[in-house]
């Protein structure tokens, strides 16, 4: 009738461990300077690739047609365009005296 | 199963169409989440670059142990829920109902973990606009900071809130026996929502509790 996949218990677990152990990782990673941005960069990926596992498995994105993959990936899409508009924005507005916050 | 959930609504050729269109139509309704939640993304960037000291000052405050604790209650819980779905694609009617269970009690304990964090903000007065105290250099922009982090947190716990209540309405449709390996879509979304809402808790987990950590 409808062509899913029905993954093993067995699979889901380890998954749910990978995810576990990159939540302690990057716990313990914050506690490191990594210098500069690097421990902004370290804990973004992280994360990124902790949603990666949970969208392709869990949401068995992995195994859903193209047309999902589309769906999911113009949310990303569009999400990069708001925040990378954001950024250019700030990024580059740096002769414009702030107003003083204290 | 009553027979009216596996006759598919005339507008669709078949059922396995009724429930692509389901499907990819909460992929869509989940796009819009991004786009809700990413607004406010876009802003805690924006104003962590132009106050980098005070954002890593007033992340500091938070309880990390707390938020390590409830980042794995909840990946727990979207365990439980992906082992719910599993069931339903199975027909398997009790494991449905345990696993949505264990579901909804792990979202709670996560509730109970960021409502104990709250009151301590509340007793350590960091909640901007009531009685906020803070190093008086850095005041103005850390309150910006726990804007965003009420915002945030707070939206997202709306949403724990709301899944739970879908997940309620879920098993007793399951213990009325409506779901089976023909016809299971409700779990299948409900689990879809339940995952986005983990996946915002993943990137907020690091935003909120852990930039500025190594400077502390």
């Amino acid at each position: 009738m409808k062509s899913e996949h029905i993954l093993s218990v067995k699979f889901y677990a380890s998954i749910f461990g990978i995810l576990l152990v990159l939540t302690l990782s990057t716990a313990g990673i914050a506690f490191i300077d990594l210098g500069g941005a690097w421990n902004a960069v370290a804990a973004i990926a992280i994360a990124v690739g902790k949603a990666l596992l949970v969208v392709l498995y869990f949401m068995h994105a992995r195994y859903s047609s193209r047309l999902t993959w589309v769906f999911a990936a113009a949310g990303v899409l569009w999400l990069m365009i708001l925040i990378g508009g954001t950024i250019n924005d700030v990024l580059t507005r740096e002769s414009i005296t702030l107003p003083p916050l204290s | 199963m009553s027979n009216s959930d596996m006759v598919h609504a005339h507008q669709f050729d078949d059922f396995a169409q009724q429930h692509e269109a389901s499907w990819n139509g909460m992929w869509v309704f989940l796009g819009t989440e991004v786009m809700f939640f990413g607004g406010m993304f876009a802003g805690y960037t924006m104003y962590r670059y132009l106050y980098p000291q005070a954002f890593a000052s007033a992340s500091n405050h938070l309880d990390i142990v707390l938020g390590t604790i409830n980042t794995a209650v909840l990946i727990c819980s979207s365990f439980t829920m992906a082992l719910a779905v599993r069931s339903a694609q199975l027909g398997a009617r009790k494991p449905i109902m345990i696993f949505l269970l264990l579901t909804i009690l792990l979202g709670t304990v996560f509730l109970g973990i960021k409502f104990t964090e709250y009151y301590q903000k509340w007793v350590e007065h960091l909640i901007p606009g009531y009685d906020f105290s803070y190093e008086p250099s850095l005041a103005r922009p850390a309150a910006i900071f726990f804007s965003f982090y009420f915002a945030l947190t707070g939206v997202h716990a709306l949403h724990m809130i709301i899944g739970i209540g879908l997940l309620t309405w879920l098993i007793v449709k399951a213990w009325r026996g409506r779901f089976s390996r023909e016809y299971n879509t409700p779990v299948e979304l409900v689990g879809l929502y339940w995952h986005f809402v983990d996946i915002i808790w993943i990137f907020l987990f690091p935003l909120l509790y852990l930039v500025g950590r190594h400077l502390g």
